[in-house]
């Protein structure tokens, strides 16, 4: 590896203050004083190799990998609001890689990987909690569509097993509800040993440390009001409220808003803005240790470690700019949820918000240089969280290389020029 | 929870409607497109941040399917552009 | 012993005793106590300990805002983390502190005192890293998570919803609220006004205040008189306004309504108007050990000296940066309570403000710079503001007043912006975003006479303004106090969860440094409460720290509910069947009192599976089942099948735009099989049109899939045909079906008795006709879904199940039984009969399917034409439809997918379905296999982690594949 390849790595692990017991312990002697900036806040250069729109998570992954796995570190990610500020803050961190197409697993079971990985990588614990998920199936259907993942899956290395119903009470001692007789009585689970849980925060503020020891600049309040294009079509830059930033290549990575910002270089997607919402109860003791997924009733949670209900039901119709609750749509949730739980009648609601994603024609993400040389998109993530790693490392595959990674090679923008849906979801009625 | 105008029921909760997706444009004669203006026109829906005309289902009310412009940001209900004319 | 109960006044009954217990000791208190009131009344100081480094708590609060004690109740009554000051005592009641153990006195947890130093915000961000979190996991959250979860739903009673619609929602029944709905009220407007008090006045339940000359209450008693006799009127008492959504839709939670049987009301309301009069929340002064026991917010010992006749000490040091906190001295006073300082950190208190204290030492510009003592205050250390040194003065209660906070929670739920006010150091609402106006000390108006004004005019909304009753109140002023900067010792933001200046600090030193990055990073403001007392001094701390202005800073984002809500009152009685309703067919009654196994099949259907004989085992049913058909007879209940009537000069061309053949010159008689496309070519539905006259038809479409099918061509016929003479009508519950099928369903037919000839050649296959079948109206239809010679008799829903008895009747000479959906499946795998469920995969189109014949030709567009040919001109190897033979036999899980030569390599197709074949003996299966109808012959392999199993590749059609019998 040439010297200059060979630096941003060297500063790297110079640069980076280790965090540890060890000195957590030294810092505590002098009252935290002197503890460093987690990232700085350097000038606004003129012009970078490459620019990345959005400090979310894929954003700042893409950064990372950039940085680390290319030795591209004249980048800038620049966020119009604060640094893991979007749906990153917005969601209900599940990490799974149950999937069903040959085009998806592999990617899930790497990003599963990567996450499981990364306290350790960037030297921050990310809480990583490999908890286990169980789905509880109501419904024969879903136990089919679930067994065909089972063995599918298994081909990747991803695992998902079938218990009975008496297991699935056992291991879920809440689950009280969907008795025999009941109206969607519990016939079963499935598990998946992979899926776990972490802290979004740390996610974001690992990714953005590691950046800037690598090199890389964040820029918070810096918001994209449109695209720039050269006399020959290509990317040049973008215009910020803080003025023209040049760039060689630009990645966008903005969930909800990626077609409010293509539009402005002419550019459209196949991409519907939709609105998701969840939901923490008040804080209580451990009561469940898994992820507990229930697609019939259509509701799924975690118990956060802070002991809340950390809870995510279906996202509500229409397209949305707005974070907002449907009355409706939650108390669906809700009442599914007390269906198998009664107990949590007397649990208590304690926050709710919601969050956007970008639903592509087929349900599946997108990931591409686009019509406009020079620019990429990342975008159409339905539960883009668990997605994050691999979504980062792959983007910076196809940013640096100009070649998509073997992982989301399925995912392009061209595939819908012959309408070849990947459809995860299944069929027409699931889409 | 909306309350959207219905042109028969009057101001109905968002319940009882079916969201019917934003409204595309004129569906083009399939065998006087390109291939690539056919892919456009089906997977290319309007998205824009801020009004949007879109189609609603009276389905648990008298089945109309109506029309409204809707503002993506704040959920209003809002005047189109069309109707100025 | 109610060792602090003042000998008079309160709003509590003191002919009513009440025993309760609190960490298992015994104690009393009064009709009209709030827990809180009740335990200080009892000399009960030390209520608690926090979060996080375990230090001794007391009450802080006296409403929603408690940010300290929280409290477990058990019993009939098991909730958890419920603020102390939002439980009303009752008879038996028995509570617990949350967090401690075995008792606040005897915390263990204290240890963590000791570790503080090396618990910084964010810690554990930095540590708990090796080997991995997971190790460390169960013991943080053994430590975290506050009280216990409920274990049981209430024993008794139930939750509800209710709608309601008004002209005016008003969020609260204080000064301003009262007098809004008065106005209004007066006015003719369907006003809704709803508090979560106990009792309506808000802040003049706990302050001595006259109104017109009166004590306030007696104008709250007059005006709350006033409204209950308004028709137009609806006041709820112990009801929160939580949440504020779009299109003025409000959430209303009603706690105990109706007692016992109504535990919880939440209502949906549809305001044209919301008025925000939720009053304001005081905040903390933040100083050296500012949590400790005794430390209690001056609105708080307020409301314990007027409204429950409690004095929470006996010797007071008052600590405030502005006026208010003059009339409560006052009050304390009145009530005995020794004022042994007023600290106040403005240099020159307004003279007003000491009027109304005379003789009482005001040590103005100086601060508390921290508390002493251990499980509770017994002096604190006072200095001048600007630095210097500091005295000590004993007390054993600290009142604290930093000012005042509009409750604007509301209002930003509605999206209505916030501006910061200089004046009043803080933010009040200032755009509305909504139908929406705030008024009262929710507008900023922090003084009685304002407060009545601003209520006035929301309520007249531009109307003629009645007369403002006169009232007294000490003017407001206030210089801001975020910290207090010589602070020693941790002085709290956030008591909840235990978040220090010294926290914030750090995060900002980190870069952390977006005031949603320092709640992240702390967990300021994250409790329960969320930072109801503490986020404003959090802002002006980040504020003082970065040298910018309050409103650049900014506030975190307020959001649904208010204050928490339980699940139980949001979903309200809607459970099981009532959320998801059944749907039955008439012979669903019969099915159970048969002993049919029955399930859930898809669009709230329960549908019979099988029908078990004693001895039987799950196959050997099917079995059964599947040889009646075959070599008998046998009969189901086809009613779920989606079923529609079109009638209209249009319909025939309508159906040809829907389906990929041609319906338009079927004959009247006739039945056609049809598929559905959606525009871009996917698979949306098969079924069958049947033509009645010329422009009356009837068509099927599949159980799952009627209410999207019904949805589709009313979107069509509706926005792209509107001309077109077409009406459509379900009649999915109209036309009931017994399907008859088997070699013998024709002598079935024939016992039955029929008028209607139904020979082979007056009714062939894809014919129908109408008469009667045991003399009961009916329409005929020689449709096939087994591959059998079958009778689909359509009848109405009242004569179904005569008919379905008659047939069970007549049928079993010729050994008749009816057939579950198991066999059904088995019976349409043999055949190689479409199930949507199973083989429409993702864009698998009409030519993968072997149904390319039905796509038609001829007609230049209708829908998915165009798409599936762009589709197929840019896609190869598509899986396409095929038979598997397993070899050797044996059975094949739904889902296997086949890969190439059965190795961990990508797949090539799956298994669709896997069925033992009666008539061959054997298990058969279908599949998507690329490529496939090129491959028949070849073998396959379905690759499951436990072996790999080798398939033979067939045509799709296992039985039958000339369609005789079907056609007999």
């Amino acid at each position: 590896m040439p010297l200059d390849e060979c630096l941003p790595i060297v500063n790297y692990v110079l640069m980076m203050q280790k965090y540890s017991i060890a000195s957590l312990l030294r810092h505590g002697i002098n009252n935290h004083t002197s503890w460093p900036k987690a990232w700085r806040s350097p000038p606004l250069k003129e012009s970078y190799d490459v620019v990345i729109i959005g400090a979310g998570g894929h954003g700042l992954a893409t950064a990372y990998y950039l940085a680390k796995e290319h030795g591209v570190t004249n980048i800038a990610v620049v966020e119009r609001g604060w640094l893991g500020g979007g749906n990153i803050a917005r969601n209900t961190i599940t990490i799974r890689s149950n999937y069903m197409r040959d085009q998806s697993i592999p990617f899930y079971v790497k990003s599963v990987a990567l996450y499981e990985e990364m306290t350790k990588e960037l030297n921050f614990n990310m809480m990583h909690s490999k908890r286990t998920m169980i789905d509880v199936i109501q419904n024969y259907p879903m136990m089919r569509d679930r067994r065909r993942r089972q063995h599918i899956m298994d081909i990747y290395g991803s695992t998902y097993k079938r218990i009975s119903e008496a297991e699935v009470r056992k291991r879920i001692p809440a689950l009280t509800g969907g008795g025999p007789g009941s109206r969607l009585p519990v016939i079963g689970g499935m598990v998946h040993t992979d899926a776990g849980v972490n802290r979004h925060d740390a996610v974001a503020w690992g990714y953005a440390r590691a950046i800037d020891a690598l090199g890389g600049e964040i820029h918070q309040q810096t918001a994209v009001e449109s695209l720039v294009r050269g006399a020959d079509g290509a990317i040049e830059g973008l215009q910020t409220n803080r003025g023209l930033i040049r760039a060689k290549k630009v990645a966008v990575a903005v969930s909800g808003h990626t077609t409010t910002l293509t539009e402005t270089a002419g550019l459209k997607l196949p991409l519907r803005t939709m609105n998701l919402t969840a939901f923490v109860s008040e804080p209580v003791k451990p009561l469940v240790d898994v992820i507990v997924n229930c697609p019939d009733a259509g509701f799924y949670f975690s118990q956060s470690d802070k002991g809340e209900m950390v809870i995510g039901g279906a996202p509500d119709m229409g397209q949305s700019f707005r974070r907002d609750i449907k009355q409706h749509v939650f108390e669906d949730t809700v009442s599914a949820m007390l269906s198998l739980f009664p107990s949590f009648k007397k649990l208590k609601l304690m926050r709710q918000w919601g969050g956007h994603l970008d639903i592509a024609q087929d349900a599946s993400p997108i990931m591409d240089e686009t019509d406009v040389p020079g620019l990429f998109v990342t975008a159409g993530w339905w539960g883009g969280y668990k997605a994050i790693p691999a979504g980062g490392l792959t983007l910076a595959h196809l940013v640096a290389t100009g070649r998509p990674h073997e992982l989301m090679k399925d995912f392009t923008l061209k595939r819908f020029r012959h309408l070849d849906y990947v459809m995860e979801t299944g069929t027409t009625t699931a889409r | 929870m909306m309350n959207i105008p219905c042109p028969f029921c009057g101001p109905r909760n968002e319940a009882e409607f079916a969201f019917g997706g934003p409204v595309k444009p004129r569906r083009p004669d399939p065998n006087a497109t390109s291939d690539d203006e056919w892919a456009d026109y089906l997977t290319q829906v309007p998205n824009p941040l801020g009004p949007v005309e879109e189609r609603w289902w009276h389905v648990k009310g008298c089945g109309t399917w109506l029309s409204i412009w809707r503002d993506t940001r704040t959920h209003d209900i809002v005047e189109g552009p069309g109707n100025a004319d | 012993m109610q060792t602090d109960r003042l000998d008079n006044g309160g709003r509590i009954d003191r002919t009513k005793t009440l025993n309760f217990t609190f960490n298992g000791r015994p104690y009393q208190g009064f009709e009209g106590d709030t827990l809180a009131s009740a335990l200080l009344a009892n000399g009960v100081r030390l209520t608690a300990r926090s979060f996080k480094y375990h230090r001794p708590r007391g009450i802080v609060g006296s409403g929603v805002e408690e940010p300290s004690t929280l409290v477990e109740l058990l019993g009939d009554d098991a909730s958890g983390n419920r603020p102390v000051t939002t439980v009303a005592l009752r008879e038996g009641l028995a509570a617990k502190s949350v967090n401690c153990w075995p008792s606040p006195e005897l915390d263990v947890g204290a240890i963590n005192q000791m570790f503080a130093r090396f618990l910084p915000a964010g810690f554990y961000y930095k540590t708990f890293k090796w080997p991995n979190w997971h190790l460390y996991e169960p013991f943080i959250r053994k430590a975290a998570g506050l009280a216990a979860a409920p274990a049981e739903p209430p024993k008794e009673g139930h939750f509800e919803n209710r709608y309601a619609h008004c002209d005016l929602l008003i969020a609260g029944a204080g000064p301003a609220g009262l007098m809004a709905a008065l106005v209004a009220g007066r006015a003719g407007q369907r006003v809704m006004l709803v508090d979560e008090g106990s009792e309506p006045g808000g802040s003049l339940l706990s302050r001595n205040l006259m109104i017109d000359g009166k004590p306030a209450m007696e104008w709250v008693r007059s005006v709350s008189a006033e409204l209950a006799g308004l028709s137009n009127v609806r006041h709820l008492q112990n009801a929160t306004v939580w949440g504020y959504r779009e299109h003025n839709f409000v959430m209303v939670n009603e706690r105990e309504p109706e007692q016992p049987s109504i535990l919880e009301r939440n209502w949906r309301v549809r305001a044209g108007q919301v008025l925000c009069a939720t009053g304001a929340i005081e905040r903390t002064l933040v100083f050296g050990n500012n949590d400790r026991p005794g430390v209690m917010l001056a609105s708080a010992v307020q409301t314990y000296v007027n409204r429950y006749a409690v004095r929470p000490g006996k010797r007071a040091v008052i600590f405030t940066n502005n006026n208010s906190a003059y009339a409560v001295a006052a009050d304390m006073q009145a009530s005995g309570i020794e004022i042994a300082a007023i600290v106040d950190s403005r240099e020159n208190p307004p003279e007003v403000a000491r009027a109304s204290v005379p003789g009482v030492e005001v040590l103005s510009g100086q601060v508390i710079t921290t508390t002493h003592g251990r499980r509770r205050v017994r002096a604190v250390t006072v200095a001048p503001a600007k630095g210097g040194t500091g005295r000590k003065i004993t007390c054993d209660l600290v009142t604290v007043s930093g000012g005042w906070n509009p409750a604007v929670h509301l209002w930003s739920q509605s999206r209505g912006t916030l501006a910061y006010d200089q004046a009043l150091s803080t933010f009040r609402p200032d755009k509305a975003a909504q139908s929406a106006a705030s008024a009262g000390a929710a507008d900023g108006h922090l003084v009685l006479a304002e407060a009545l004004r601003s209520g006035a005019e929301a309520g007249a909304n531009g109307g003629a303004l009645p007369d403002i009753p006169a009232s007294d109140d000490l003017d407001y002023a206030v210089d801001p106090l975020w910290q207090v900067e010589q602070a020693s010792g941790k002085a709290f933001l956030d008591m909840q969860n235990d978040v220090s200046v010294d926290d914030v600090h750090l995060a900002l030193r980190e870069g952390y440094d977006n005031v949603e990055h320092v709640k992240r990073y702390t967990t300021g403001g994250m409790g329960i409460d969320q930072g109801k007392v503490g986020n404003i001094n959090i802002i002006g701390t980040v504020a003082m720290q970065k040298g910018l202005p309050l409103d650049e800073v900014g506030t975190t984002t307020f959001r649904a509910p208010y204050t928490p809500v339980s699940f139980g009152a949001i979903g309200g009685i809607r459970e099981g069947s009532v959320a998801l309703p059944y749907r039955h067919t008439p012979v669903t009654a019969w099915n159970l009192a048969n002993g049919a196994f029955m399930y859930e099949s898809g669009a709230r259907w329960r549908r019979p599976g099988y029908f078990p004989r004693a001895g039987e085992a799950f196959q050997d049913t099917v079995n059964r089942e599947c040889r009646t058909v075959r070599n008998d007879v046998g009969v189901y209940d086809g009613s779920p099948l989606g079923t529609f009537e079109l009638k209209g000069r249009d319909v025939g061309r309508f159906l040809d735009h829907l389906y990929t053949n041609v319906m338009s010159n079927l004959k009247v008689g006739r039945a056609r099989y049809g598929l559905m496309l959606s525009d871009d070519g996917l698979v949306m539905d098969d079924g069958v049109a049947l033509r009645l006259s010329q422009d009356r038809w009837i068509i099927s479409t599949s159980t799952g899939h009627a209410d999207a099918i019904n949805g589709h061509m009313e979107e069509i016929l509706q926005t792209e045909f509107p001309d077109w003479n077409v009406f459509i009508t379900t009649v999915t519950s109209q036309w009931n079906n017994a399907t008859i099928c088997g070699p013998k369903a024709r002598e079935v037919m024939q016992a039955l008795g029929t008028d209607i000839d139904i020979s082979t050649e007056a009714l062939p296959f894809m014919a129908f006709a109408e008469g009667h079948v045991a003399d009961i109206p009916a329409r005929v239809v020689r449709v096939s879904f087994t591959g059998e010679l079958s009778f689909e008799v359509n009848v109405a829903p009242r004569d179904l199940l005569r008919l379905w008895q008659r047939i069970l009747e007549v049928g079993v000479p010729f050994g008749i039984a009816p057939i579950g959906s198991e066999a059904n499946h088995v019976l349409r795998v043999e055949k190689g009969f479409l199930s949507l469920g199973h083989e429409v995969d993702g864009p698998i189109d009409p030519f993968d399917l072997g149904l390319g014949w039905a796509m038609s030709k001829k007609k230049a567009d209708y829908l998915g034409k165009r798409s599936v040919a762009l589709r197929r001109a840019g896609t190869s190897n598509r899986r396409e439809l095929v038979g598997v033979i397993p070899e050797p036999d044996r059975m094949i899980p739904e889902g296997g997918p086949l890969t190439p030569g059965g190795e961990k390599k990508p797949t090539e197709g799956f298994v669709t379905a896997c069925v033992y074949s009666t008539v061959h003996d054997r298990w058969v299966g279908l599949a998507l296999l690329e490529n496939g109808h090129s491959r028949h012959g070849e073998t396959v392999h379905v690759r499951l982690n436990d072996g790999v199993i080798p398939a033979r590749v067939t045509p799709p059609i296992h039985y039958d594949a000339g369609g005789e019998r079907l056609r007999s």
